[in-house]
């Protein structure tokens, strides 16, 4: 379903327009010359800790002021209208954070008055988006005395009881159990492609974007390293091969790349190589040779967002 | 929708603007006044309260002791002693205001809301000024109409003029002050308690160097140290009562003003969504 998205967007239907943003903390460097335009829909933001997602997330949200550049959200310049910016975008912010000494509805319908809804439409929209992330029943009890998972859903409604245009999700699976991981990412995937919300979902684990994200914008070290259609990305002209070797495949590795070919291992004992458009799986097998490796397994395999992280970043 | 789709729908109702700060006023009242122990506080700060109606009634109905009929200075003595009970109420109400939402990074929640950071202090500086002006100007107000119930006339009131606008005055100042103060305390750190430490030791420890400091000098220059000089010579100089405070009026208000200056530095630093440390 395409989300019906409210007017002030800016070019061509993108929700965020990033130019040449740099941001520091002192001598360091925390964003570089960054440019992006995220479009409608879901987006996930990539990168490994420190790349400067959160800064990013922050300096949209006006909490950091850029050294240089310009941002819009929505339409809204970021430097002259945080205000409106924040009345239409939703934040879930990274650490566990809430009001001490309220319950979970409480809470929420406070957020709720605080984005300017009236008092009791907040309490109503605080019990809906409550039982929509699955605190319906808990939504009694004191946020203090939340679990991990539970405390991320709560930030979530928190996030989601004004309406917002734009949802800016920090690290939301942070800390879940893999059941509750799959709830939150059912949850944003909802959100995203259901409910008519534009998402921005930073995140350092690849599956949480791949699984809810159309496009992506990967950082490294403060700049820009890829962006597009995660479909697009993967397949990026290259082919992708899963290769298993007997032999020292660290120096195999090491010769896949100066060869050209980008590797990375993966959880089991298999190395994933990305070959070049125009190049085939020929050139494995001569590179094994040369370096006295034997190929025990090779096996031709689609493109994953790992890949297109891998090839945008080096190896995480 | 199908009706029996409970999941997230899109909100088309009207949306308020610009009253974040009474949002946050309002239910920091109502969350404080859901604690029994902080209701028995306040109780406990119009005893003074019941002892000036007995005084009053007193002077009222039986004319031999029409010599404790309460003046100007009554309120003005009244007002001083309910300092000590502005201290626990600012302690106990005040000491967790901006403390408590640090421990719990609850300042990146408001400020991702359409709320500026003025606004926030505000709401929150309204919390404390509200329950000082129910400790201090409310009681006021209350013994100066129990006055001309009892006495069944407005005369006190009419000869005295001054009198309504000076307890307002001077109540507010108190209020505003001893709450920017506090605010800007609890601004510096996560845990309450040492916020309500250092706040002893604003209003305690600096009038006891002060005391230290005149036991050796033989001088009232440092008068300036001890907030409770400090508001007595504005009090004196409010309610145009004999000049007995130990600093002069022009000394008190510079004090002031610098402190409600330094407190309104601390929270400009301090209170941000980010803290950015290089």
């Amino acid at each position: 379903m395409t989300p019906a998205f409210a007017n002030g967007f800016g070019e061509a239907g993108s929700v965020v327009t990033i130019e040449h943003v740099s941001v520091r903390y002192g001598p360091r460097p925390a964003l570089q010359d960054v440019s992006a335009v995220l479009p409608a829909g879901a987006v996930g933001l990539l990168g490994p800790n420190g790349a400067g997602k959160s800064t990013l997330i922050k300096s949209l949200l006006g909490f950091i002021a850029p050294d240089q550049g310009d941002m819009r959200v929505l339409g809204l310049d970021v430097r002259h209208a945080p205000l409106e910016i924040r009345r239409r975008v939703g934040y879930m912010p990274e650490s566990d954070a809430h009001i001490p000494g309220m319950n979970a509805v409480t809470f929420v319908a406070y957020c709720g008055e605080l984005a300017g809804l009236p008092r009791a439409d907040a309490m109503q929209r605080a019990h809906e988006v409550l039982h929509y992330v699955g605190l319906g029943e808990a939504r009694y009890r004191n946020v203090e005395t939340y679990s991990t998972g539970m405390k991320q859903r709560i930030k979530l409604a928190q996030a989601l009881v004004h309406d917002p245009d734009l949802l800016l999700l920090d690290e939301p699976t942070n800390g879940m159990d893999p059941k509750g991981r799959d709830e939150m990412v059912a949850l944003i995937r909802d959100i995203a492609h259901e409910r008519g919300l534009n998402v921005l979902v930073s995140s350092h684990l690849l599956p949480d974007v791949d699984e809810t994200c159309d496009h992506v914008l990967v950082l490294a070290k403060g700049r820009v390293a890829t962006q597009g259609p995660i479909a697009g990305l993967k397949g990026h002209g290259r082919r992708v091969f899963e290769v298993r070797v007997k032999g020292d495949t660290d120096r195999f590795a090491a010769a896949l790349q100066s060869a050209g070919l980008d590797c990375h291992d993966t959880n089991e004992d298999v190395m994933r190589v990305l070959v070049p458009e125009g190049r085939g799986s020929r050139e494995l097998f001569q590179v094994a040779a040369q370096h006295g490796v034997q190929v025990r397994h090779l096996r031709a395999s689609v493109a994953t967002l790992e890949d297109v992280f891998v090839d945008a970043i080096g190896a995480p | 929708m199908p009706i029996h789709d409970q999941g997230y729908r899109r909100y088309t109702g009207r949306r308020v603007q610009g009253r974040g700060w009474w949002v946050i006023a309002r239910t920091g009242v109502r969350e404080r006044l859901r604690e029994r122990r902080f209701l028995a506080l306040l109780l406990l700060a119009w005893a003074p309260f019941m002892v000036r109606a007995l005084q009053i009634w007193v002077s009222t109905s039986f004319n031999q002791l029409s010599f404790l009929a309460p003046g100007p200075d009554t309120f003005r003595q009244f007002l001083d002693q309910q300092s000590l009970f502005l201290v626990f109420v600012t302690l106990y109400a005040g000491s967790g205001l901006i403390a408590s939402d640090r421990r719990a990074n609850a300042l990146q929640v408001y400020l991702s809301k359409p709320l500026t950071r003025l606004e926030y202090v505000a709401g929150k500086l309204l919390v404390l000024v509200i329950f000082l002006l129910a400790a201090s100007w409310l009681p006021a107000m209350a013994l100066l109409a129990l006055q001309m119930v009892l006495a069944g006339s407005p005369d006190f009131v009419r000869d005295n003029p001054f009198l309504v606008p000076a307890i307002t005055l001077f109540c507010v100042i108190e209020a505003l002050v001893s709450s920017l103060t506090m605010l800007a305390l609890s601004s510096l750190s996560r845990s309450r308690r040492f916020v309500a430490i250092m706040y002893v030791g604003v209003v305690f420890f600096a009038a006891a160097v002060y005391q230290v400091l005149r036991s050796i000098t033989g001088s009232t220059a440092w008068a300036w140290l001890s907030l409770e000089d400090v508001f007595d010579a504005l009090s004196t100089a409010i309610f145009r009562v004999s000049d007995d405070a130990v600093l002069s009026w022009p000394v008190a208000l510079i004090a002031i003003v610098v402190l409600a200056a330094a407190s309104m530095f601390i929270l400009d630093r301090r209170v941000r969504a980010v803290d950015v440390v290089t």
